[in-house]
């Protein structure tokens, strides 16, 4: 019976990676038996081999560091400016009046749409970068940080006005607290609009980073670094989703519904 | 100069609510004397709520007023606590957390106390979604009397309890009120469990006080006859609509006998 158990678990741990290593057999042999021409594809040994290459010249880290950089800055700005009107304006109806409707015009602009603008405006250097990561960022924080805070049940406000808690002490424990689980929402909706942005931007007009490092090697038809690029996005995605996944689990260990039996 | 013996704890003056037009609440006259525990009886949209919440200071009267020991009320007395029909805990916070609400100085181990008064020490560290119904207004209660208030309104409580729960509960608040000194006033829609708890019921129909009746009975409560007269008494006043006409009244005792 101890066996039995024991087999499941490690069973349940090795599950989710079988379908990813079928698709890297799968590869390997599309690529290594020539049904798949070099040029087209490379084989996952070649991609290693970049891997390495650039991990040993510095080129590797400098790039993926720079990138993230700009990513986790235009996050800051774009998440807390929205953070802080969804606030503003969900505690506020005066304040709502006079900006949702005007946030809500501009977001209905597709953001990297005005690529084109921001290079015009800000070349393109790490401002332009930031700008565009910002602005993909601010609408999903601000909407589901306003909606949050509109949908905290009012009778535990008014349980807090009852027992006399203070107007900060409403916000700090009782408002707040009711608008995290919609917040953390827009927080994970907003990564992956920031990878998006930022991949998109990099391509289109960079001097450094992941993206940058993926259009000189097309200069160059090295398909290994291009593939390697790809990759590496993907993985910065999964690492930022599940980073936000352990807040969530962290921060709304409370919620019954969300938690593991 | 007035003591607590001799003017009206709470004073109730010629109290008039109304929204927009509807008109809630028309003249209500009500003393209450320290220690005493009232019940406030009535149908559904009667008005029975509303004056426990503008006695809380939750809302203002549009007309007379609410007076505590000598002071008007404006808002809620520090020394005032309410008891809602759901049990309104913070679910992100423990249950002694959510204890510690109650006491200015959130203090934890008044908070563990008054946890272990109404039987919930051990559950301190819980979170209140795993918590039962019963439980949940149970901590409630924890941080309603933790502390230590001196008036303790409750608003249809034990409603949304099954019925065992309930009379557990009932005897949980009487035990309390008998502790403490405290005086409770309880609006509910149950006559039985006003007969049960107070000393003192007050009937509310269309926004006045149309009965205001002392219940006689020894404690501890037991249901017997004079349990039953006093149900009786208020069910009945309860339950004719006062308008009835004789011709009516015959019309009925004719189609109920074969």
């Amino acid at each position: 019976m101890r066996s039995n158990t024991f087999n499941r678990a490690w069973f349940n741990q090795f599950i989710p990676f079988v379908v990813p290593l079928l698709i890297l057999a799968l590869w390997q042999w599309l690529t290594a038996s020539g049904v798949v021409a070099a040029n087209i594809l490379p084989r996952p040994a070649q991609v290693l081999e970049a891997f390495i290459r650039l991990l040993r010249n510095g080129e590797l880290l400098n790039n993926i560091s720079i990138s993230a950089r700009r990513a986790l800055g235009g996050f800051l700005i774009g998440g807390g400016l929205g953070f802080l009107l969804g606030v503003l304006n969900g505690i506020s109806s005066l304040a709502e009046k006079i900006a949702d409707s005007s946030v809500q015009m501009i977001r209905n602009i597709p953001h990297l749409s005005l690529i084109p603008l921001v290079i015009v405006w800000f070349g393109i250097g790490e401002e332009a970068k930031l700008f565009l990561v910002s602005l993909g960022v601010f609408f999903p924080v601000y909407l589901n940080t306003f909606h949050g805070i509109r949908s905290v049940d009012p009778g535990l406000i008014e349980m807090g006005k009852v027992y006399g808690l203070s107007r900060w002490s409403l916000y700090k424990d009782i408002i707040l607290p009711g608008a995290l689980p919609s917040i953390l929402v827009g927080i994970r909706y907003a990564l992956g609009i920031m990878w998006l942005t930022l991949i998109v931007a990099e391509t289109v007009a960079a001097d450094a980073g992941i993206g940058y490092m993926a259009m000189n090697a097309r200069e160059f038809m090295q398909m290994d670094v291009i593939v390697l690029s790809i990759l590496l996005y993907a993985l910065l995605g999964k690492l930022s989703d599940t980073i936000a996944k352990w807040l969530e689990r962290r921060w709304l260990r409370w919620n019954p519904a969300l938690s593991r039996k | 100069m007035s003591t607590s013996q001799i003017s009206p704890f709470l004073q109730v003056d010629g109290v008039q609510k109304s929204y927009d037009q509807r008109t809630i609440l028309s003249d209500i006259n009500v003393n209450v004397r320290q220690g005493e525990f009232v019940a406030i009886v009535g149908r559904s949209g009667c008005g029975k709520s509303t004056l426990l919440r503008l006695i809380a200071g939750l809302e203002s009267p549009s007309s007379g007023s609410v007076m505590l020991g000598n002071r008007k009320l404006g808002s809620t007395a520090p020394e005032t606590r309410f008891l809602f029909q759901e049990a309104r805990l913070l679910p992100w916070k423990s249950v002694l957390d959510n204890v510690r609400l109650g006491i200015p100085d959130k203090n934890k181990e008044d908070a563990r106390q008054s946890l272990r008064n109404v039987g919930l020490g051990e559950r301190e560290g819980d979170w209140p979604g795993v918590l039962s119904g019963g439980q949940k207004q149970r901590v409630a209660l924890a941080r309603a009397l933790a502390s230590h208030p001196r008036l303790l309104l409750l608003d249809e409580p034990l409603g949304a309890l099954d019925a065992l729960t309930r009379i557990e509960m009932q005897q949980l608040i009487e035990r309390l009120w008998v502790e403490r000194g405290l005086t409770v006033i309880l609006v509910t829609h149950d006559v039985s469990e006003a007969v049960a708890l107070a000393d003192r019921v007050l009937l509310i129909e269309d926004g006045h006080i149309t009965m205001d009746t002392r219940i006689t009975l020894e404690r501890p409560r037991v249901r017997d006859s004079g349990f039953a007269h006093f149900e009786n008494l208020i069910l009945n006043r309860l339950l004719t609509p006062p308008q009835e006409t004789p011709q009516q009244i015959a019309q009925k005792q004719i189609s109920f006998s074969i």
